[in-house]
């Protein structure tokens, strides 16, 4: 159920947010990303049924794999591996700091191998890092402070030099601008906070 | 039809896909198998695993598949694809890094004259202008 209802909210948000990714993608990337991420979660959405008849673990999988096969840019593999990464270590909802943790961590590990990359090149890991660095370390310790920390590594990414990507064809251009994949990030971030806080 | 190692090119475009390989074709004809593979799944701009994956497929040859890519997503997506394929299949299937039409060109080339799938790498991978 918590599947279904995120991934309904989730791409409610990607599609109110589509310009905004566009805007953020046509500064220093090829324009498609916002584009792209509806196509794929317009896809989430369709099969959202589905994750309800399913544990959670497999729904993020199946979620990943949709993004995988519908986005049609690098953005599909590197947020459905996220996903992915999801499905593989956690059967079940977290539910303690622990299991959040290994969760997280098998995401930015996925996005990492997948994307060939690390923190500080420009892109969703800038987001997804300082998460999970956050609550591993005890520093994130409500909804709020996910929310604060994410919104925070947002806004860093902006004097950072992009290396990976079409970003990366800037150079020094890219300096000044957030990264759309980091924007994409913490919108859903954003959003799985809004449903917890709703759910508690 | 050929035992000599397979192309496939991707790129976001289906129009520099085809026509990197026609440029490719020109060099060596029907020796080479080079199957193009571009646009997004709407007929835009973009990669899409699925299309790759088959094109895989229908290129593939014990002897290897080179996959040429263009951009980012072209290659994030083709390896997708790759992973998807039999572990058998997989080993004989790598990704080049080099320019999309002149590696093309390099590696039919190359490809013609018999060479393993690591010598038509290294043939295009090495092409400077």
């Amino acid at each position: 159920m918590v599947m279904k209802e995120i991934a309904e909210q989730v791409s409610s948000a990607i599609r109110a947010n589509r310009e905004v990714l566009t805007a953020l993608d046509q500064a220093i990337g090829d324009g498609d990303h916002g584009v792209n991420m509806c196509r794929g979660f317009d896809a989430i959405d369709e099969i959202k049924d589905e994750f309800s008849r399913m544990p959670f673990g497999d729904a993020c999988t199946l979620a990943g794999k949709t993004l995988v096969m519908n986005v049609g840019g690098a953005s599909g593999p590197l947020f459905g591996s996220c996903l992915m990464g999801f499905g593989k270590v956690s059967a079940d909802c977290p539910q303690t700091r622990e299991e959040l943790v290994t969760m997280l961590r098998a995401g930015v590990e996925s996005v990492k191998s997948r994307g060939k990359s690390d923190v500080g090149a420009k892109t969703m890991l800038d987001v997804l890092v300082p998460l999970l660095n956050g609550v591993e370390s005890g520093e994130i310790n409500s909804l709020s402070d996910a929310r604060l920390v994410s919104e925070k590594a947002l806004e860093e990414t902006k004097p950072l030099l992009a290396t990976k990507g079409r970003a990366a064809f800037l150079a020094k251009r890219s300096i000044g601008h957030i990264d759309p994949g980091a924007k994409s990030t913490a919108l859903i971030v954003d959003v799985v906070c809004g449903y917890m806080e709703s759910k508690a | 039809m050929s035992d000599n190692v397979a192309l496939v090119i991707v790129s976001h475009s289906e129009l520099v896909a085809r026509g990197a390989a026609e440029m490719a074709r020109q060099m060596v004809g029907e020796e080479v198998v080079i199957v193009p593979c571009g646009g997004g799944v709407d007929g835009g701009l973009g990669t899409q695993v699925d299309a790759i994956k088959s094109a895989l497929e229908s290129a593939y040859t014990d002897k290897g598949v080179l996959v040429i890519v263009d951009l980012g997503g072209a290659e994030t997506n083709s390896e997708m694809a790759i992973e998807m394929l039999s572990q058998e299949q997989q080993a004989n299937v790598i990704i080049c890094d080099a320019p999309i039409v002149e590696g093309a060109v390099m590696a039919a080339t190359e490809a013609s004259s018999g060479a393993t799938l690591d010598t038509v790498r290294r043939t295009a991978e090495e092409y400077q202008s």
